[in-house]
């Protein structure tokens, strides 16, 4: 090699690589296929957007007094989700105890953003949890400290799914996570009956299991003793997220290398210490992102209640639609309530990805 | 516990708390013990409670008639049938869903997986848009929205939309046009003799290239016989094929291909919702291939489409295909959500049956087999082909 060593003065990059025009070339025209793919979308595009935002909103009717007034006006009826939002919101609670629901869904939606913020992550979250559920469960039932009693068959809409969802993990994970150990056990038969009851659950639909809780739990249970429509809809999400939790939990656990289970039985631990202090902090923290994603199709399947017929979000908006003197808006609500779901479920799995970011740089060097 | 004072001072430690094993038996008795306790108490509760309720056991009622009508089903089936055949149907059209949800949510979910990797600035962030939007709303939502915009906002069959000659949709479902003729079956017998010649071929083109070296273009002969056979055949047949289009007759279409509003709202939303999921897989198969694998391939100045056939695709495809196989799965189990549409499937066929006779626990079981069955058979097949490109290792 020369060793030529005299100072170049270093050129400006390509004009063509410059500025918005560089970057136009680059993103959208940067080959013959590019270009006509740019185009292709964009047409696509100019032809569904404007229309949309004209229906969404510039053509929309937002206080109509009644139907008719709200078909004239050619785009999306938003007045019948301002008549009908808290039909949607909290079903056939009684209309004055509403605050009630709402509340409830404050406090659910407060710990879930509690359990998402790291500096909570201590023991003392269990506490708040479980103070957590226990005011949801006085705010919906009533019945004490001067508020009347509600019987959770006129429970619904946002609080109800939120309460299926949360108390689903809540009870799910523990069940979950000992599924999980019992699958990686050496006892043959505790190992058989996880494999059995894991394999069994994920290769069924959910809606089976709803089923299954609605006619069969009725008759299991001992002549005379019922329990209610709601709980047992919880029991059948609560029988199908543990099984999905135990399988990622596996993963986790198999992810921890053999000497760390090694180095625990060397210092003579038992099989519960080596597991709590060793072993399942490292497996759980491998695994909270998929959980995260456990926990967001769980949301998403507690709409599948409405085929037993329970009150949540999407029974309450199949409801309101079927007002005779709204008819026709199905659409407006449909999209209202997609827009919660949507909400809920995209800030979860936003806050799963930065929560992966986070956790990689244990593994990265 | 009081039993670790009793050691005893010879190694007869056979009954001793200490040793594992023994803990283990106990541990795994007391379990099975357990849960024997709670199945038998659960199943005496059962029987007790059917005996009062006077509900017969047994399967014995797949041989009665069944009573009620089926919308659609691929096999003739009349009410009075038998609850047999009946449930039957629903497996098949469980069966249908699935196979078409499958195959159309494989293609569009490559396509949108490899859009959201493209340069291309605008391609990619509406493939990202749509993944992210259609991955968080329930599928549940998602089908009552189709169905409500078939059966609600689409216009009467009087006044279809006819986006294509010969296809209608109105709110009585898609129509499209039919084939006929004897022609159809010679043209399947050309179909078939192709594929078989396709794999005799590529056998014999693998092995002269690893004994010459010479590269038979094996994909523009696979596209020829695949033209050419079925044509074949059609000429064979004396070219009677005819294409049967729907024509307005009366209040409805006659003739054609007519696919019910529960159908399309079912497969539409299936396809949506799952082409997101696989879009995601697709793209994080694609993502794991390290670049030095492309720069590779480059240096040694492969052709852009056999980098991606021999280099690529192969490894891509040992992280794709597992997750794959679960979205599979998944689409299968959520065509179960049939039910709340009213497409009868096996879930919304059992549902009445049970509602009729009362035999929730056949039924329940029955739903059961059949998806246990479908899962276990993807699986299988998956793992076989997962087994067949996983990495060689020496």
């Amino acid at each position: 090699m020369s060793t030529n060593t005299a100072t170049v003065q270093s050129l400006p990059p390509p004009r063509a690589h410059q500025g918005v025009l560089g970057w136009l070339r680059a993103s959208l025209f940067s080959s013959p296929l590019n270009t006509l793919l740019t185009v292709l979308v964009a047409w696509l595009l100019l032809m569904a957007v404007p229309a949309l935002i004209d229906w969404l909103f510039i053509s929309a009717n937002f206080n109509a007094q009644n139907a008719q007034e709200c078909r004239q006006s050619g785009g999306a009826c938003w007045a019948f989700i301002a008549e009908k939002h808290r039909l949607i919101l909290f079903g056939v609670y009684p209309y004055d105890e509403q605050w009630r629901p709402l509340l409830a869904s404050i406090i659910l939606i407060a710990v879930i953003v509690c359990s998402c913020i790291r500096w909570f992550w201590k023991p003392f979250l269990g506490v708040i949890w479980i103070v957590a559920l226990v005011v949801v469960g006085i705010l919906m039932w009533g019945g004490v400290f001067g508020l009347s009693h509600v019987e959770n068959s006129r429970w619904g809409g946002l609080p109800l799914t939120l309460i299926l969802a949360t108390f689903g993990i809540a009870v799910a994970f523990p069940f979950g996570l000992l599924l999980a150990l019992g699958r990686r056990s050496h006892m043959p038969a505790v190992k058989a009956l996880c494999v059995v009851y894991i394999e069994l659950i994920r290769g069924v639909p959910l809606i089976s299991l709803l089923f299954m809780s609605s006619v069969m739990l009725p008759l299991f249970l001992p002549e005379g003793f019922s329990i209610d429509k709601l709980l047992r809809a919880q029991i059948a999400i609560i029988l199908f997220a543990a099984a999905y939790v135990a399988e990622t939990v596996r993963g986790g656990l198999q992810a921890i290398p053999k000497g760390q289970y090694e180095g625990a039985d060397s210092i003579g631990l038992s099989y519960w210490q080596q597991m709590r202090k060793i072993i399942l902090p490292q497996a759980l923290k491998v695994v909270i992102p998929p959980l995260v994603g456990i926990f967001i199709s769980l949301f998403k399947d507690t709409s599948l209640v409405v085929i037993i017929g329970i009150f949540d979000l999407t029974q309450a908006a199949k409801t309101a639609v079927a007002d005779a003197a709204w008819r026709g808006f199905s659409t407006e609500a449909y999209l209202f309530i997609a827009f919660i779901y949507f909400i809920f479920c995209y800030s979860i799995s936003r806050y799963s990805q930065s929560l992966e970011k986070h956790l990689q740089t244990g593994y990265q060097r | 516990m009081t039993n670790k004072t009793s050691v005893p001072q010879a190694p007869k430690r056979r009954l001793s708390w200490n040793d594992p094993g023994f803990r283990a038996l106990i541990y795994q008795v007391l379990i099975l013990g357990i849960v024997g306790l709670g199945v038998w108490y659960l199943v005496s509760n059962t029987l007790h409670n059917l005996a009062i309720r006077n509900i017969s056991t047994g399967f014995d009622f797949l041989h009665r008639e069944a009573g009620f009508a089926i919308g659609e089903s691929v096999i003739d089936y009349t009410p009075a049938d038998t609850y047999g055949r009946a449930i039957w149907v629903g497996i098949l059209n469980t069966l249908r869903v699935s196979v078409v949800g499958i195959i159309a949510a494989t293609l569009f979910g490559t396509m949108l997986g490899i859009a959201r990797l493209s340069k291309n600035w605008l391609v990619s962030r509406v493939a990202s848009a749509y993944v992210e939007v259609m991955r968080n709303i329930p599928l549940l939502l998602q089908l009552f929205f189709w169905y409500a915009i078939i059966t609600e906002v689409m216009p009467g069959p009087r006044s279809a939309l006819n986006p294509i000659p010969g296809v209608f949709i109105s709110n009585r479902g898609l129509k499209m046009p039919a084939l006929q003729g004897d022609a159809l079956d010679w043209m399947v017998a050309g179909l078939g003799l192709a594929i078989v010649a396709i794999i005799v071929l590529g056998h014999w083109a693998k092995k002269r290239q690893e004994a010459t070296g010479i590269i038979f273009p094996l994909v523009r002969a696979a596209l020829g016989l695949l033209v050419v056979l079925p044509v074949a055949g059609w000429l064979i047949s004396g070219a009677s094929l005819s294409l049967e289009m729907p024509v307005m007759k009366g209040f409805n279409f006659s003739g054609g291909i007519s696919l019910s509003p529960e159908f399309v709202a079912l497969l539409t939303g299936l396809i949506i919702y799952t082409s997101a999921f696989v879009a995601e897989v697709v793209r994080s198969g694609i993502q794991s291939v390290n670049r030095g694998q492309w720069e590779a391939a480059e240096a040694i100045g492969l052709p852009r489409r056999r980098l991606l056939r021999l280099v690529i695709l192969p490894q891509a495809l040992r992280v794709i295909v597992p997750p794959m196989t679960s979205q599979y799965l998944n689409l299968t189990k959520n065509s179960s959500l049939a039910v709340a549409v009213g497409y009868p499937d096996i879930v919304s066929v059992v549902n009445t049956t049970l509602n009729q006779t009362g035999q929730a626990i056949e039924g329940i079981l029955i739903i059961m087999a059949a998806y246990l069955t479908v899962s276990l058979s993807i699986s299988i097949f998956m793992n076989w082909y997962n087994k067949r490109i996983a990495l060689v290792e020496r």
